[in-house]
């Protein structure tokens, strides 16, 4: 008994030190951290405020309104209607959707659920190497390579489907928003691809196990025990992949032709938010109008990405909560029976 | 009501039923007709079995009988290779990256592990009940069952039919008859794992293989699992593993003692806790280890 | 796996159509993947091809100035990317000094000090949403608060590092938090129990502890920011001079691949590829550093 009083007597003083030293310093460690966080915060809202205010010109004398859904886009001429531009980053994007999220979610399901364990460490690092490259890389590919060598396919394609408004029919322009879109879509499939990895690797395997153990074949068993678990997981995946692709720019710029004007097909040239803002920043930095509908056209790519991103986070989380709900429910008994019999 | 019975009435019931020639055939179950099959599920047999993890041996040869219509119980400390045993029994042994398989295991005299033999079919034949209850978390209670149904590509009113049947069967009918459509993981720990029984048995499978069904269940549920096993071996052959040795007493007919990769002994359930053969088996059955 | 040949009489067999139909979703799952890694190959196949041609001795030690290399010359001086590589290490350098410390800083108040508190939660959140702004709408927000308002000159190399710092942040903070969630809480517990106070537990404990896979999550950050064009257009703007200082107007590799694309002349083309071969083998190696690292990591 005695012993154990003494150690804590002799430890008493030493403990009181600590506990000094720690109010002394881990008081103002704690607030400059404290401070350095908030720093993100008071960030993003100053961030928001002064786009607003630059843009606010434009806003003014143009209407708000009107800067979203007027059709013309023309600086020289005081004229600043981004439709054009908001349409062709939502044309480009859901192309690169259209291509990207198949082939992304397709290697993450092949990664996780049926390569040989032998090459999945590879494949990963391969598909994270996509992501790797720059998008001035991508731009400067597409512009020598893509755009030319494919163009041949897109004429067939736009001559076969011309019956299709939007997708066939017209002479295929060089850049065009297709080209854009595909590359678009190589440069999101990492991302889509990483994040579905994710998602999948978190489905248990006893999920699995039981459909395996019923005699579901490979594929029976994705469709039965994986993709029903994950499927709110893959949607946030592929929204974040979207967000990506709306605000891309190098590489757009380059390949998508540069002309303000919604296209008649997905093979014209067009123009993205992102673009006109990497394009037409240096003749603005003396038009001040000019420059604040730039700074207006961000604004937009801004909330769009931001509102993306928003529907994305609910996806995953909500996929989160829902596998940890599950999780939960299978697991309540296991704690209730405390130890095993 | 025998497999046999069942699954002949489901032929005829498949066969009058389906006036398109287009309807998928059904998968139904092997027994042809003029093959003489016992009423009791089948017998099973491990010849020589070696269980591999990435090149380690964790099995070290295993020659062991399973008798249909009999409960056999697998038992011996953690580590011993009872659960690894087991999972070879359907082949999910393989689907650990790594796990390899030397040696037979013969359903009723055929080898599961030969080349020609399809993996799905295998597990189709051989159930398998797990630790932890896993119903299909995104699925109602009905479609849990039907699951292993569908799959085998029968529809329509032969699904209800044969879902109230395995829910029966699983003693679980009276409890969710009025909430089929709920989530299946909106039941009970017990009644989940009773869910996942009757999952398993929807199929008709000649075996069943059960790891440490009741090891995540309260007393009385396991209780319910128990004498639900009891009931089962009327028309399959089960093989149970089980961490629990009063639970081995209950339901088993015969108990076979595992330690360290081997197959210690094997006898009935009795003699194996009152008059075991080998020292081993006496030490762990009275608790001196494990 | 096999296909039976002559199924086992009594064992249940699969139907074909079910066979088919798992073979057909499985054959185009795989062809899905190898489409994933075509436009990989194409690009480095081309990278390697044209752009070691561009390579030589003069193109690693002379400016982008060469202004005479017109169709019928024969001998052109365009000059290499020397100012470029230098602006990119010395842009990214002092993107690295504002993004890293600022980075760890918030990932330990997240793990060590604000947990799930509420403020704490808001922060991740936040640090999220930036994760998801465009690289150009940094470029944009700092050219609004740096260079219109013309804060030390107007375009200025250290502008565009503070752009590239902001897209580096929110990575940094992410992975690092990633990083100091692993340290055991035994280790924190141990040392706190000694009576060291908390911010002596960080500085001599966690991390230490966390040092390698900090250090990971940090390059992979500088992997993204080098290859950055956008955040620098209108920030560090580009020179074709070497310059040192970071006051001023600064080349770097993206934005001089960037204008040589557009440029009508192959031999510009050319040194476009040379440049982005060599971004592209920087980066790479940036990445093989941080992987390095992580294989090194106490914790895993």
């Amino acid at each position: 008994m005695s012993t154990p009083d003494t150690t804590l007597g002799g430890a008493r003083p030493s403990l009181e030190l600590g506990r000094a030293l720690r109010s002394r310093i881990d008081g103002p460690v704690r607030q400059v951290l404290t401070a350095v966080a908030a720093l993100i915060l008071v960030l993003i809202a100053y961030f928001l405020l002064r786009l607003y205010l630059e843009a606010r010109p434009v806003f003014a004398n143009y209407g708000a309104l009107n800067f979203v859904t007027d059709n013309a886009w023309v600086p020289s001429k005081d004229s600043f209607g981004a439709w054009p531009l908001i349409a062709g980053t939502l044309i480009t994007s859901v192309i690169a959707l259209i291509i990207g999220v198949p082939v992304a979610v397709a290697s993450a399901l092949y990664i996780t659920e049926l390569a040989p364990a032998r090459i999945r460490g590879v494949l990963t690092t391969l598909i994270e190497l996509l992501a790797a490259v720059p998008s001035v890389v991508y731009g400067l590919w597409g512009v020598f390579f893509l755009i030319p060598k494919i163009r041949p396919a897109e004429q067939w394609f736009s001559d076969t489907f011309a019956f299709l408004p939007f997708i066939g029919g017209g002479t295929v322009a060089g850049p065009n928003y297709f080209i854009a879109g595909l590359i678009l879509a190589i440069m999101i499939i990492p991302i889509i691809s990483s994040i579905s990895r994710e998602v999948l690797d978190t489905v248990p395997r006893e999920h699995k196990e039981a459909a395996l153990a019923l005699g579901a074949t490979r594929w029976e068993m994705i469709r039965m025990a994986v993709l029903p678990y994950s499927r709110a997981g893959i949607s946030g995946a592929a929204m974040l992949g979207l967000g990506r692709a709306l605000g891309e720019t190098i590489a757009v710029t380059l390949v998508i032709g540069n002309a303000p004007r919604i296209g008649e097909s997905i093979f014209s040239q067009g123009y993205t938010l992102a673009a006109v803002i990497a394009n037409e920043f240096g003749e603005a930095a003396s038009d001040p109008v000019h420059r604040a509908a730039l700074i207006a056209a961000g604004l937009v790519l801004f909330m769009l990405t931001l509102i993306v991103n928003f529907i994305a986070r609910w996806f995953v989380t909500r996929s989160e909560k829902r596998l940890s709900a599950a999780a939960a429910a299978s697991h309540a008994p296991v704690q209730t029976a405390g130890a095993k019999a | 009501m025998s497999t046999d019975s069942i699954l002949s009435d489901l032929e005829k019931t498949v066969n009058g039923q389906s006036p398109t020639a287009t309807a998928p055939t059904p998968e139904v179950s092997p027994k042809a007709a003029g093959e003489q099959s016992p009423a009791t599920g089948r017998s099973l047999e491990l010849q020589d079995l070696r269980l591999f993890y990435s090149g380690n041996e964790a099995v070290h040869g295993v020659d062991l009988k399973y008798n249909a219509g009999e409960v056999t119980a697998m038992i011996g400390p953690s580590g011993c290779g009872k659960s690894t045993v087991l999972r070879s029994i359907n082949r999910m042994h393989e689907e650990i990256p790594g796990a390899t398989v030397q040696g037979k295991v013969l359903l009723d005299g055929i080898d599961i592990y030969d080349p020609r033999v399809d993996v799905t079919g295998v597990r189709r034949a051989i159930g398998m009940v797990f630790q932890k209850p896993n119903p299909f978390p995104t699925m109602s209670i009905r479609d849990n069952v039907a699951a292993g149904l569908r799959l085998a590509g029968i529809k329509g009113v032969e699904v209800d039919d044969r879902v109230e049947w395995a829910l029966k069967g699983a003693g679980l009918w009276d409890e969710v008859k009025d909430r089929l459509n709920a989530p299946g993981i909106g039941l009970s720990g017990g009644q989940q794992q009773r869910l996942c029984i009757a999952r398993t048995i929807a199929v008709e499978p000649e075996v069943i293989l059960m790891d440490e069904p009741c090891s995540a269940l309260d007393p009385i549920a396991t209780l319910k699992v128990e004498e639900l096993i009891g009931e089962l071996k009327e028309q399959f052959t089960i093989v149970i593993v089980t961490h629990n040795m009063q639970q081995a007493a209950r339901v088993a007919d015969r108990t076979a003692f595992f330690l360290l990769g081997d197959l210690v002994e094997v006898a009935d359930t009795q003699t194996i806790f009152t008059n075991p053969s080998d020292t081993r088996t006496e030490e762990y059955v009275s608790g001196k280890f494990g | 796996m096999t296909s039976p040949a002559a199924p086992l009489r009594s064992l249940p067999t699969i139907s074909a159509a079910r066979r088919r139909k798992d073979k057909a979703a499985r054959s185009i799952v795989a062809v899905l993947t190898g489409l994933a890694l075509v436009p990989l190959a194409l690009v480095l196949f081309y990278l390697f091809q044209q752009g070691l041609g561009a390579w030589s001795v003069d193109f690693f030690t002379t400016d982008p100035t060469g202004r005479s290399c017109f169709p019928g010359q024969t001998s052109c001086d365009i000059g290499g990317v020397r100012s470029a590589i230098v602006g990119t290490v010395e842009i990214i350098a002092l993107a690295s000094a504002f993004a890293i410390p600022l980075g760890i800083a918030v990932a330990v108040y997240l793990v060590e000090y604000g947990k799930k508190t509420k403020f704490a939660n808001t922060v991740r959140y936040f640090v999220d949403v930036m994760t998801g702004v465009p690289s150009i709408v940094f470029g944009l927000f700092v050219y609004i608060v740096l260079v219109v308002a013309g804060i030390g000159g107007s375009w200025g190399a250290w502008k565009g590092s503070v752009a590239l710092a902001l897209l580096m942040l929110p990575i940094v903070v992410r992975s690092s938090e990633v990083v100091l969630n692993l340290v055991p809480d035994q280790l924190r517990e141990s040392a706190l129990a000694l009576g060291s106070p908390r911010w002596k537990v960080i500085t001599s404990v966690v991390l230490p502890t966390a040092r390698s896979g900090l250090i990971t999550g940090s390059l992979l950050a500088v992997a993204r920011a080098a290859g950055e064009t956008a955040p620098l257009l209108f920030t560090a703007f580009g020179a074709a001079e070497l310059t040192f200082g970071l006051s001023g107007q600064m080349n770097s590799l993206p934005l001089q691949i960037f204008n040589d694309v557009r440029a009508p002349q192959d031999a510009i083309v050319q040194r476009a590829w040379g440049a982005a071969l060599l971004l592209v083998l920087m980066i790479l190696a940036l990445n093989l550093i941080a992987r390095l690292a992580q294989r090194r990591s106490k914790i895993s």
